[in-house]
């Protein structure tokens, strides 16, 4: 069976006064059919630059190198034309923040039928009733009212619907989601990571689930992908990560997580120290500094990923058992 | 600390190898405009009328040729360029002024008299100023102190505003409310603390209001309503050529080649400006 | 929408006649009258052309006529040009300097929004600085210098075009100065675009509709370019205004037979009737200016609410 998605030894670098900065070193990944992929890592760790890359969607100063394959397409480096015919149809992404991701101007329903006009060859008028048909399955309620409507005039939860409507408009192989939740109220984040599942179980696609937030991850994710300092640190399934995490870093991240059958704790426990900046030059391995961990060897030696087992891998010398 | 600010915005505009090179262009018409006259014999008000209308050439020391009556173009194109300059300089003193206060008092003082003092800038700079200053100078009578004050009231509206914005920021910081805490008044508070804090921008914006001011000048003057014969300022002088565009060019393209060339040395000059000191519009 | 601009139209009326008030007291104020020019004349016959005007009647009794004759529609007689009223004056005037005007702003709009979203584009690339440093200098350059300038190349050197003069339907005469009028205002609206071009192009929905793979062309029309626009809708009044101002030297300098050389002869002139009615001409230009640039803001940003 073929990846849906098959990133191998992506790398992307910011040039910023005459300066390279790296985002993205040496990460390869694979998302298989109708698996849900989780990415999680803190901000910088250059999760989201991995699939901006993959979506063409970096500023004007990044350079990527490496191989995107997108079913049995490369697709790092195709021209705008051929990329445009992908994207927005058999990949597709959701965005941060609902507020600002939506064309102000522009009505709801236009912008989701254009979609279809852009991609299917549908007729406007066409293209608005199946527009409608999304809103409904993505339960936006009163969908014909909300389609005349302006992004401005809906709630954030219902932008973020728009957007996961408009993700799934043309039967996409894989729809990429950044941080769906985190621009909104905690009620609503459960409704919209309910609707992602209830979608997944519908269409079969495949979902990569961007965030900073384990917890958000873990209810949706068969696979984890725990990213730091622009490399993937640690990969496991999602059980076999909430059982025993192998690399530190997320070992320290899950007891970031507040339980609430565990004991009443005074503080949260939160990660002490600064992850390193983009620009800096790394020897070693990048999470030694915070490490509790730590032993001379990583302070020198950076640690390959290597196989612990069961489909799971990670970066460390010293991992947990 | 501010010495190392303005060493930085310096070098800046030193990098800027355009602004430099406006900047040259600004101070070498100026000084051209201030000692020409002593490297030419010919006065700005000499009739010679063995050279009238005659081209540029090296008869007579009419380097830049001579107009109508015989008289020299390049002592009336100095002459007139100073007096641009002049009106340029003390009109953007008067907008500068009027500009800072109107817009420190509504910034500081907020609220109803704020938006109210919006509101007139808003409806005044709607409206064709340059209406006004033909009433004013119809009025009045055509002198220059007129002009330099009905140029200047008319440039301070941009100027308002820029200081408004800068005064709303610097109104939340926390030294504006150490003052009020230890007592001092309000007018003492805009003096001191309010107007040296929004001094960037406003250098900047008096930088691009003098070539605006002398646009406004010649343009007056080009419509007979400024300055008047036989005294000469760029506009009269491009108003005399474009009479007599066709037979003796020269008389337009001096004193509106001069005129071209001072405006857009102060832009560039000014925008370089802007960018070294990083102003952000509105 | 039309309730809405019907309501704003009416709200212009109490402007239109504060502006007028003022004027006409403001104008009265001046020093000197409109007959100064004809001392020549018997007082006998001085005394009968002020009557005839009604210039013997107290100035109150002057303003009301004024605005009762205004109210029908009446702009009065001229009293520089005897012949004619000012209504005429203006009639024949005011289709020349509208046709220049609307020309200008066209020519500005149609080729300043397209070469700032190039130079947008391609930010920080040669074509980018060089399209900018020509608008500087087309905002630096007065156009009563410009259109000398272009008279001289385009009409004394190349023959290609007239230097002066009017005939009417012809769109030589007008090609000159509708280009010096345009271009203030042409490169303003490049910057201006170019500016905030570049921010929209960096703004969340622009990713989106990237990420959607939409045609370039898509993009830019139907996502980039309105928000883009908002500026250049605040700065048409100003825009506006300074191409009124400028007509009155384009027309002058081009010898076009509009109405821009009435306000300046007008008022030294003390043609009371004929200033008036160029500054009402003016202000009713300027205040439906001012709506149209509420509808668009509307259009443009429908977050924006008229009320």
């Amino acid at each position: 069976m073929l990846p849906t998605l098959r990133v191998e030894n992506l790398n992307v670098n910011f040039t910023q006064r005459a300066a390279a900065i790296a985002a993205v070193r040496q990460v390869s990944l694979s998302v298989w059919p109708g698996e849900c992929v989780g990415v999680v890592g803190e901000s910088g760790s250059g999760k989201t630059q991995v699939f901006m890359a993959v979506m063409g969607l970096l500023a004007g100063n990044a350079a990527v190198d490496g191989s995107v394959r997108f079913g049995e397409e490369e697709i790092l480096g195709l021209d705008r034309e051929r990329l445009n015919s992908i994207r927005g149809s058999k990949l597709t992404m959701i965005f941060q923040d609902p507020m600002t991701s939506l064309t102000p101007h522009l009505k709801v329903g236009e912008q989701l039928a254009e979609v279809l006009v852009c991609h299917a060859g549908m007729s406007w008028s066409a293209a608005r009733d199946a527009a409608r048909r999304m809103l409904e399955r993505v339960r936006v309620p009163e969908a014909q009212r909300r389609m005349n409507q302006y992004p401005h005039e809906l709630s954030g939860g219902l932008r973020q619907r728009v957007m996961i409507g408009m993700s799934l408009l043309c039967d996409p192989a894989l729809v990429v989601a950044d941080e769906p939740t985190t621009a909104l109220d905690v009620t609503v984040q459960a409704q919209i990571i309910e609707l992602l599942r209830a979608v997944r179980a519908e269409v079969g696609m495949s979902l990569v689930l961007i965030s900073h937030d384990l917890a958000v991850v873990a209810g949706l994710a068969d696979r984890i992908l725990v990213m730091y300092a622009g490399r993937v640190v640690e990969s496991a399934s999602a059980a076999g990560l909430f059982r025993q995490a192998r690399h530190p870093y997320t070992a320290e991240l899950l007891k970031c997580i507040p339980s609430l059958s565990g004991p009443r704790l005074e503080r949260l426990p939160t990660l002490r120290g600064q992850p390193p900046r983009a620009g800096d030059e790394l020897v070693g391995c990048a999470f030694a500094a915070r490490c509790p961990r730590v032993a001379e060897r990583c302070r020198v030696e950076r640690p390959l990923l290597r196989d612990g087992g069961e489909g799971a891998a990670m970066a460390c010398h010293y991992p947990l058992p | 600390m501010i010495s190392s600010l303005v060493d930085d915005v310096l070098r800046r505009l030193r990098s800027n190898p355009g602004a430099m090179c406006a900047l040259a262009v600004t101070l070498g018409i100026v000084a051209l405009t201030l000692f020409g006259p002593w490297f030419n014999p010919n006065g700005s008000q000499a009739l010679d009328w063995s050279h009238v209308a005659s081209q540029p050439g090296l008869q007579n020391a009419h380097w830049f040729g001579t107009d109508r009556l015989g008289r020299d173009l390049f002592a009336r194109t100095l002459e007139g360029a100073r007096v641009s300059l002049a009106v340029g300089l003390v009109a953007s003193s008067v907008s500068l002024l009027v500009g800072i206060a109107y817009g420190a008092i509504a910034g500081y003082i907020g609220g109803n008299t704020d938006h109210v003092m919006m509101r007139i800038i808003e409806i005044l700079s709607g409206l064709p100023l340059i209406f006004f200053v033909i009433f004013l100078t119809v009025i009045f009578g055509r002198s220059v102190y007129l002009l330099f004050l009905s140029i200047g009231a008319v440039g301070w509206l941009t100027m308002a505003r820029i200081v408004r914005g800068q005064t709303l920021s610097v109104r939340q910081k926390e030294f504006i409310e150490a003052a009020v805490a230890s007592g001092a008044g309000t007018v003492r508070i805009i003096v001191k603390h309010v107007i040296p804090n929004v001094m960037g921008p406003v250098i900047v914006y008096a930088t691009l209001t003098v070539p605006q001011i002398i646009m406004f000048e010649s343009f007056l003057s080009f419509l007979g309503l400024g300055i008047q014969e036989p005294h000469a300022s760029l506009g009269t002088l491009i108003a005399a050529g474009a009479g007599e565009m066709e037979a003796a060019p020269w008389i337009l393209l001096v004193p509106g080649g001069l005129l071209a060339v001072l405006l857009l040395a102060l832009n560039v000059f000014g925008d370089g400006l802007r960018d070294a000191l990083d102003v952000k519009e509105r | 929408m039309l309730r809405y601009f019907l309501t704003r139209l009416a709200g212009a009326v109490p402007t239109v006649f504060v502006i007028v008030t003022i004027t006409f007291f403001l104008i009265r104020a001046a020093p000197g009258g409109p007959f100064d020019q004809e001392q020549t004349l018997p007082p006998e016959i001085m005394a009968n052309l002020q009557s005839a005007y009604g210039l013997d009647q107290p100035i109150w009794t002057q303003y009301g006529r004024y605005l009762g004759a205004l109210a029908r529609g009446d702009f009065g007689p001229s009293f520089k040009y005897k012949d004619f009223s000012v209504t005429e004056l203006i009639g024949q005037g005011f289709p020349v300097t509208l046709e220049l005007g609307t020309l200008a702003m066209a020519l500005a709009l149609i080729l300043g929004v397209p070469i700032g979203t190039f130079a947008a584009l391609r930010h920080n690339s040669a074509a980018d600085y060089l399209t900018m440093s020509v608008a500087v200098v087309g905002i630096a350059i007065p156009s009563f210098v410009v259109l000398p300038f272009l008279g001289l190349l385009f009409g004394i050197y190349l023959h290609w075009l007239p230097v002066a003069g009017w005939e009417p339907a012809s769109i030589k005469h007008l090609l000159l100065p509708v280009a010096a009028l345009a271009l203030p205002p042409l490169s303003v609206i490049a910057r201006l675009v170019r500016g905030s071009m570049l921010e929209v192009l960096r703004s969340n929905y622009i990713r989106t509709a990237v990420a959607k793979g939409l045609p370039r062309r898509t993009l830019l029309l139907r996502h980039a370019l309105r928000p883009a626009l908002l500026p250049v809708a605040s700065y048409l009044p100003p825009a506006v205004a300074s191409i009124m101002t400028g007509s009155l030297v384009v027309e002058s300098i081009a010898g076009l037979p509009g109405i821009g050389r009435y306000m300046v002869q007008g008022a030294l002139n003390r043609d009371y009737t004929l200033v008036l009615g160029m500054v009402i001409i003016y202000s009713t230009l300027l205040i439906l200016m001012g709506l149209i640039v509420d509808l668009l803001y509307a259009w443009l940003d429908p977050r924006v609410r008229l009320q």
